[in-house]
C-alpha cells in the first residue's frame, strides 16, 4: 500500500492547481445511484496540418506551372485559365486564408517576438513567391495571386492613370507595408489581415465596413486595372524591388522589336515603357540640377519623416489594446468619465494595480516611438527616393515592360506582330529571352 | 564606349550582388521558419479563466455564426435544479418552458437524470456563443460551462477578428495538437 501513497499524492498536487483556478466549486457533482455516467466533453480536431502542406504544394506546383506559361509557352489564355483556377482554389476553396501578403505579419512577429511560432506553412508562403520573382519576375501576382485574380477578372475597360499619379499613389502601398510591419511587431495586431478587402467575398461573410471596402475597390477595379496590387498591397512593394533584379523576365516580343507601337497601349497596368533616347538638347542640366537638389533634400524628408512619425507615438500606440485600457482606466480613476467599459472591468479582475497597467502602456509607448520615428524615416526615404528617381532617365532601345510594376499577366504578347508570326510557323521562343 | 562598356558592367555587378543578397535574405527567413515552428499550426482559443463573457464572440466571428460555443464540462457540473446557466433570474417555474430560458437560441437541453438532477446540454448548431449562461453559471454554479472556440468550425484566420475585439486578451494562439483549454484540465507542457 505504501508505494501508491506518493503516486496518490502527487496525483492530488497536479489536481490542486487546477482546482484553484476554477474558483469555487459551490455546488460538488453529485454522486448518481442510477448509474449515469459523465458524457465526455467532446473537442472536435483543429485542421490536420496535412491540409496546409497541401496548400503549399499547390503554390509550388502553381508557380512553376506560371513561370512556363509566361516564359515558355506564353499564352494569355493559359495564365488565365491558371489564374482563375488559384483564385477558385486559394480564394473561394480555402477562404483566401493564409496568404503571402499576411505572412508577411507573421514573419515580422517571428523576428520581434521570441515566444511566437511560425507555422511553417506560413514561412512557406512568404519565401516562395519571393524567391520565384527573383528568377521570373512578378508570376505569383499576375498568375498565382487570389486577390490579383479577383480584380483582373472583373477589369472591364481599363483607364490609364498617368504615370506621376500612379507613382504617388503607390506611397498608400509603402505605408501600409511599413505600418503593418510596425503594428505586427509591436502593436499585437496584424492589419493587413484585418482590413483584408477580399477575404470576405471569398468565404461569403465577414466585416461590413471591410466587405464595403472590398466592393468600392472591385467597383474602381472595373475601370482602373488591378487596384489594390498597384496603390495598396504591401507585399506588391516587396515583389517589385526583388522584381527589379529578376534573372528572367516578361518579353513583349519574342525575338526582336520592330517599335511597330502596336503594344503600347495593351498594358491595363501602364507597365509598358516606351524606348529612350538620351535627354532632349537642353533638359539634361535642368534634370542635373533638379537631382542634386533632391539628392540634398532626401536626408531632410527623412529627417522630417522620422520626426513626423515620432511625434505620432501616442495615437499608434492606441492600436496596442494595452494602452488603450491603460488610458481607459486612467480616465475612470481620475474621475473623467462616468461609467466602465468591458475592457477596464476585465482588467479590474485580474487584481493587478493601475500602476503596473500604466507602466506597462509607457514601455509601449516608448516602443512606439522608435517604431514611428522609423516607419516616418522610411517612408521620407521612399517620397525622396521617389523624387530622385524622376530626374533618372534610363535608356532603352526597345518596348518593354517594366522590371517593377509589370505583373506578368501576358496580355502584351498577343499585341506583338512577331508574336504572332511566331504562333504561324509554330517556332519555339528563341533562347535567353 | 569603353566608359560605357565600365558603366554596364558595374551595373550589373551591383544588380548581381544585390540579387545574391536577396535570395541570401529569402534563405535566412525559411532558415528562421525552419528553427523556429512547431511543425504545427497554430489555432486560437479562449483561455476560460480570463474570459469576462461581455458577447463579443458572438458578433465579431468572421462566420455568420460564430465558431466560438459554449462547451459543457460535466465532471465540474452540479446537475441543479435551479441551474443559473439554463434558467433566467427569478424564474416563474423551474422548467423548459422558453420564457424562464436564459439562452436566446434555446441551444441548451435540460433532461432529467435522477431526483434532483438535471444534465445540460449544448446544441452546437443553435449556440452563438453569446456567453449569457456562462455568465450565469460562473456567478452563481460551478462554472462548468465556458466558451471555447470549437475547431470543427474555425476558420482559423491569421489574425481573429473576435481576438482583435476581446476586451480581456482572453484569445491565445496555441499548439493545433492541443487546441482546447479546458477548465480542470492540465495540460501537456
Amino acid at each position: 500500500m505504501t508505494r501508491w501513497t506518493p503516486i496518490t499524492a502527487s496525483i492530488i498536487v497536479l489536481l490542486m492547481p487546477s482546482l484553484s483556478t476554477l474558483g469555487e466549486i459551490r455546488f460538488p457533482p453529485p454522486e448518481f445511484e442510477s448509474g449515469y455516467q459523465f458524457p465526455p466533453t467532446t473537442t472536435p480536431a483543429a485542421q490536420s496540418v496535412i491540409r496546409e502542406y497541401i496548400d503549399a504544394a499547390v503554390l509550388l506546383a502553381a508557380l512553376l506551372l506560371a513561370t512556363y506559361l509566361i516564359l515558355g509557352r506564353r499564352s494569355r489564355r493559359a495564365i488565365y485559365v491558371l489564374m482563375i483556377s488559384a483564385l477558385l482554389y486559394f480564394g473561394f476553396w480555402r477562404d483566401g486564408c493564409i496568404c503571402p501578403i499576411g505572412a508577411i505579419q507573421n514573419v515580422t512577429l517571428t523576428i520581434f517576438d521570441s515566444s511566437y511560432a511560425i507555422p511553417l506553412v506560413a514561412g512557406a508562403f512568404f519565401v516562395l513567391p519571393l524567391v520565384f520573382t527573383l528568377f521570373v519576375g512578378r508570376a505569383f501576382c499576375g498568375a498565382v495571386c487570389p486577390l490579383g485574380a479577383i480584380q483582373d477578372a472583373v477589369l472591364i475597360h481599363p483607364v490609364a492613370v498617368p504615370r506621376w499619379l500612379e507613382s504617388g499613389l503607390r506611397l498608400g502601398a509603402y505605408t501600409y507595408l511599413g505600418a503593418a510591419v510596425l503594428f505586427a511587431a509591436i502593436g499585437n495586431s496584424f492589419i493587413i489581415c484585418r482590413y483584408d478587402p477580399f477575404v470576405g467575398f471569398f468565404r461569403l461573410s465577414g466585416n461590413w465596413n471591410v466587405l464595403i471596402i472590398g466592393a468600392s475597390l472591385l467597383l474602381i477595379g472595373l475601370f482602373i486595372g488591378r487596384p489594390y496590387c498597384r496603390f495598396l498591397c504591401p507585399y506588391g512593394v516587396l515583389l517589385r524591388q526583388t522584381s527589379r533584379l529578376s534573372k528572367w523576365r516578361v518579353t513583349i516580343t519574342p525575338d526582336e522589336c520592330i517599335k511597330c507601337r502596336l503594344c503600347e497601349g495593351a498594358c491595363p497596368f501602364g507597365a509598358i515603357r516606351e524606348p529612350t533616347g538620351d535627354w532632349p538638347h537642353g533638359e539634361y542640366k535642368v534634370a542635373k540640377r533638379r537631382l542634386a537638389l533632391f539628392l540634398l533634400f532626401l536626408p531632410v524628408l527623412v529627417v522630417a519623416g522620422a520626426w513626423g512619425g515620432h511625434s505620432l507615438k501616442e495615437r499608434l500606440a492606441r492600436v496596442h489594446p494595452r494602452v488603450r485600457t491603460a488610458e481607459r482606466v486612467y480616465l475612470e480613476e481620475t474621475g473623467k468619465v462616468e461609467g466602465t467599459t468591458n475592457a477596464s472591468n476585465a482588467f479590474r479582475a485580474t487584481g493587478r494595480t493601475s500602476e503596473s497597467l500604466y507602466q506597462e502602456a509607457t514601455i509601449i509607448r516608448g516602443r512606439f516611438a522608435i517604431g514611428g520615428a522609423l516607419l516616418g524615416g522610411f517612408l521620407g526615404l521612399v517620397t525622396g527616393g521617389k523624387l530622385v528617381a524622376l530626374c533618372v532617365r534610363r535608356r532603352r532601345t526597345d518596348y518593354e515592360a517594366d522590371r517593377a510594376s509589370c505583373f506578368a499577366c501576358g496580355r502584351c504578347y498577343q499585341y506583338c506582330p512577331k508574336e504572332r508570326e511566331r504562333w504561324k510557323k509554330g517556332k519555339e521562343v528563341p533562347a535567353g529571352r | 564606349m569603353t566608359d560605357n562598356g565600365k558603366n554596364v558592367n558595374r551595373r550589373r555587378f551591383l544588380r548581381e550582388g544585390l540579387w545574391g543578397a536577396c535570395l541570401g535574405g529569402l534563405g535566412a527567413a525559411a532558415g528562421l521558419t525552419g528553427a523556429r515552428n512547431n511543425r504545427d499550426n497554430m489555432v486560437w482559443q479562449i483561455d476560460p479563466n480570463l474570459c469576462i463573457q461581455c458577447g463579443n464572440c458572438a458578433t465579431y466571428c468572421v462566420l455568420e455564426l460564430s465558431a466560438v460555443k459554449c462547451v459543457q464540462m460535466y465532471a465540474l457540473c452540479g446537475y441543479c435544479d435551479l441551474c443559473t446557466g439554463y434558467l433566467v433570474p427569478e424564474p416563474t417555474a423551474l422548467d423548459t418552458s422558453a420564457e424562464n430560458a436564459l439562452c436566446p437560441t434555446g441551444a441548451i437541453k435540460r433532461t432529467f437524470v435522477e431526483d434532483p438532477y438535471y444534465e445540460y446540454t449544448i446544441d452546437e448548431t443553435l449556440c452563438n456563443g453569446c456567453g449569457k449562461c456562462v455568465k450565469g453559471c460562473a456567478a452563481f454554479g460551478n462554472g462548468s460551462l465556458f466558451l471555447q472556440v470549437r475547431h470543427d468550425r474555425c476558420k482559423n484566420c491569421n489574425e481573429c477578428a473576435i481576438a482583435a475585439a476581446c476586451p480581456s486578451g482572453a484569445y491565445k494562439r496555441v499548439p493545433a495538437d492541443q487546441p482546447y483549454l479546458l477548465k480542470g484540465v492540465e495540460r501537456k507542457a
